[in-house]
């Protein structure tokens, strides 16, 4: 009897130092080392390495997205798996295989769904956030049997989400509102030739498609839904020495700050300036390769961009305010990402090539620590939680 | 070694301004890779080699998926390329495809690198 009162309490402080001391989930983060198939999970309150989440599956251009407790990431693998882990118990809770291909998520305006932009088959599938347990399936049929890879789910306002699609030319828009297992879809048609990619902008009212196709983008007012999409930026990707396009800008990477949005020329060594209130091109920022991520700090004053292949090793910083560069970085051989803290004193960045991560003061521009990470590709803090589109 | 030097030219020439430089070096370049290209037509260095199952799993596989098994763009697995024989991928690598996202990959790799990852592409097995 004794020894087995011994025993239940040997388990009890084991339980406890399991769960250790009690800790908020605000100042951490996920680090996808995407040819291991593993996840880090990090704090930027002290810049550590907290955990590693191996099992994830084939994470080549994963994203992640964050449950609005800020406990749970949930994990879009290339491979179709949906996989929801816990920051605090640091295991992955569940996993599913939703699909075949996949390339991204987003979490509802109210954090109850979970939706997957799915290139085979082409659609979405909307899931519980708790359960993981399918709520809806949109397959993106555009004509009889045939079915669309569809690009640039986000989440807007209203419980909508709104999506492209690339073999279709077309944008969705999913309104979750009602009962959920019966989302009301709403299509814009001849939207652009091969939309890509797409974002929505911080206060969640403009979805702006990317079109492979041609030199504009499409834009979609989602206050004014019924005035369908319209194209802007005509021309803007034209140039006479446009280069080919070895990596897609990402477009989750326009920054926006106050009414100008610091946006990766395609195919140009260019950073351009677009007005956000006329949708024209505002000016222009010579830049050292093509932009693939165009990150504005928290504070509006600086953006920092990263280039793709064969530019990899170089970040630069422009300040906003005199658009000039103020800093060209080296960190090493292919920096795939970039993610501030939430209030932007700080910048990590990967470097897969080097096996680590960087952390950079954003005011002294100084790195200020490294962490070892295995070819590290994407880097995601719990703010995102809170934050439109992200 | 070759690789770089094609890179490093490519930039320049994207800047422009800097053609007469950009020619000279060009010729520079063909004189040295033509002495070049006789040694590594038959087998490229295991570490050049290691570079480009890199590139393809990570440049490449950013649309075509880090296994190739596809994304914005096709599988690129062995299944997948059956029946497409190695002057129609060579061409596909080396000039890419106009009206898609495919990027012509000729200005940054050699002639035989690009057959190399060809073979690769159809025959991984066996490979560095």
């Amino acid at each position: 009897m004794r020894r087995l009162l011994l025993v239940f309490l040997g388990l009890l402080l084991g339980a406890a130092a399991g769960a250790s001391e009690l800790r908020g989930t605000g100042d951490l983060g996920v680090v996808v080392e995407r040819a291991s198939g593993r996840l880090l999970i990090v704090e930027h309150s002290h810049d550590t390495r907290l955990a590693e989440i191996d099992g994830l599956g084939d994470l080549s251009h994963a994203s992640v997205v964050f449950s609005r407790d800020e406990r749970y990431a949930y994990v879009f693998g290339r491979d179709g798996g949906l996989t929801k882990v816990d920051l605090l118990t640091r295991r992955i809770v569940r996993r599913i295989m939703q699909a075949g291909n996949s390339i991204g998520g987003a979490i509802s305006q109210d954090g109850r769904l979970i939706a997957v932009s799915n290139y085979v088959p082409g659609g979405v599938r909307v899931f519980d956030a708790d359960s993981l347990d399918l709520v809806a399936d949109i397959p993106a049929e555009y004509q009889p049997g045939k079915f669309s890879k569809t690009v640039g789910l986000v989440d807007a306002p209203g419980n909508r989400f709104v999506f492209s699609l690339y073999d279709a030319n077309q944008i969705w828009i999913a309104d979750m509102s009602g009962d959920p297992h019966k989302p009301v879809i709403t299509r814009y048609k001849d939207i652009g030739k091969a939309p890509y990619d797409a974002l929505i902008t911080p206060d969640g009212r403009y979805y702006i498609a990317g079109l492979f196709g041609e030199d504009s983008m499409a834009l979609l007012d989602l206050w004014h839904p019924e005035k369908g999409v319209r194209r802007i930026l005509q021309g803007y990707a034209h140039h006479d020495e446009k280069l080919p396009v070895y990596k897609m800008p990402h477009l989750e990477g326009w920054g926006i700050a106050g009414r100008q949005a610091f946006v990766p020329a395609v195919g140009q060594h260019k950073v351009l300036i677009v007005d956000t209130e006329a949708w024209k091109l505002a000016g222009e920022i010579p830049v050292h390769g093509q932009p693939v991520f165009v990150m504005v700090r928290p504070d509006g004053r600086q953006v920092w961009v990263n280039f793709a292949f064969p530019d990899n090793d170089t970040v630069q910083v422009i300040d906003v305010e005199s658009r000039k560069i103020v800093k060209t970085l080296k960190p090493g051989k292919a920096v795939l990402h970039m993610e501030f803290t939430p209030r932007g004193e700080s910048l990590w960045l990967s470097v897969r090539d080097a096996n680590r991560i960087e952390i950079y003061d954003t005011r002294t521009l100084e790195k200020v620590k490294e962490l070892p990470a295995d070819r590290p590709s994407g880097i995601f803090f719990t703010d995102r939680a809170h934050r439109i589109g992200l | 070694m070759t690789l770089k030097a094609r890179t490093h030219m490519h930039v320049h020439g994207a800047h422009g301004g800097r053609r007469g430089a950009c020619v000279r070096r060009l010729l520079l370049f063909a004189a040295l890779s033509g002495l070049m290209l006789s040694a590594v037509a038959d087998a490229l260095p295991l570490q050049r080699q290691a570079a480009l199952r890199d590139l393809v799993h990570e440049d490449c596989g950013a649309c075509h998926g880090m296994r190739l098994t596809g994304g914005l763009g096709p599988a690129l697995t062995p299944q997948a390329l059956q029946g497409k024989d190695h002057d129609f991928l060579y061409a596909t690598i080396s000039e890419g495809r106009p009206g898609t996202p495919m990027p012509p990959w000729g200005p940054l790799l050699t002639r035989p690198e690009i057959d190399w990852i060809v073979d690769y592409l159809k025959h991984p097995e066996g490979r560095p």
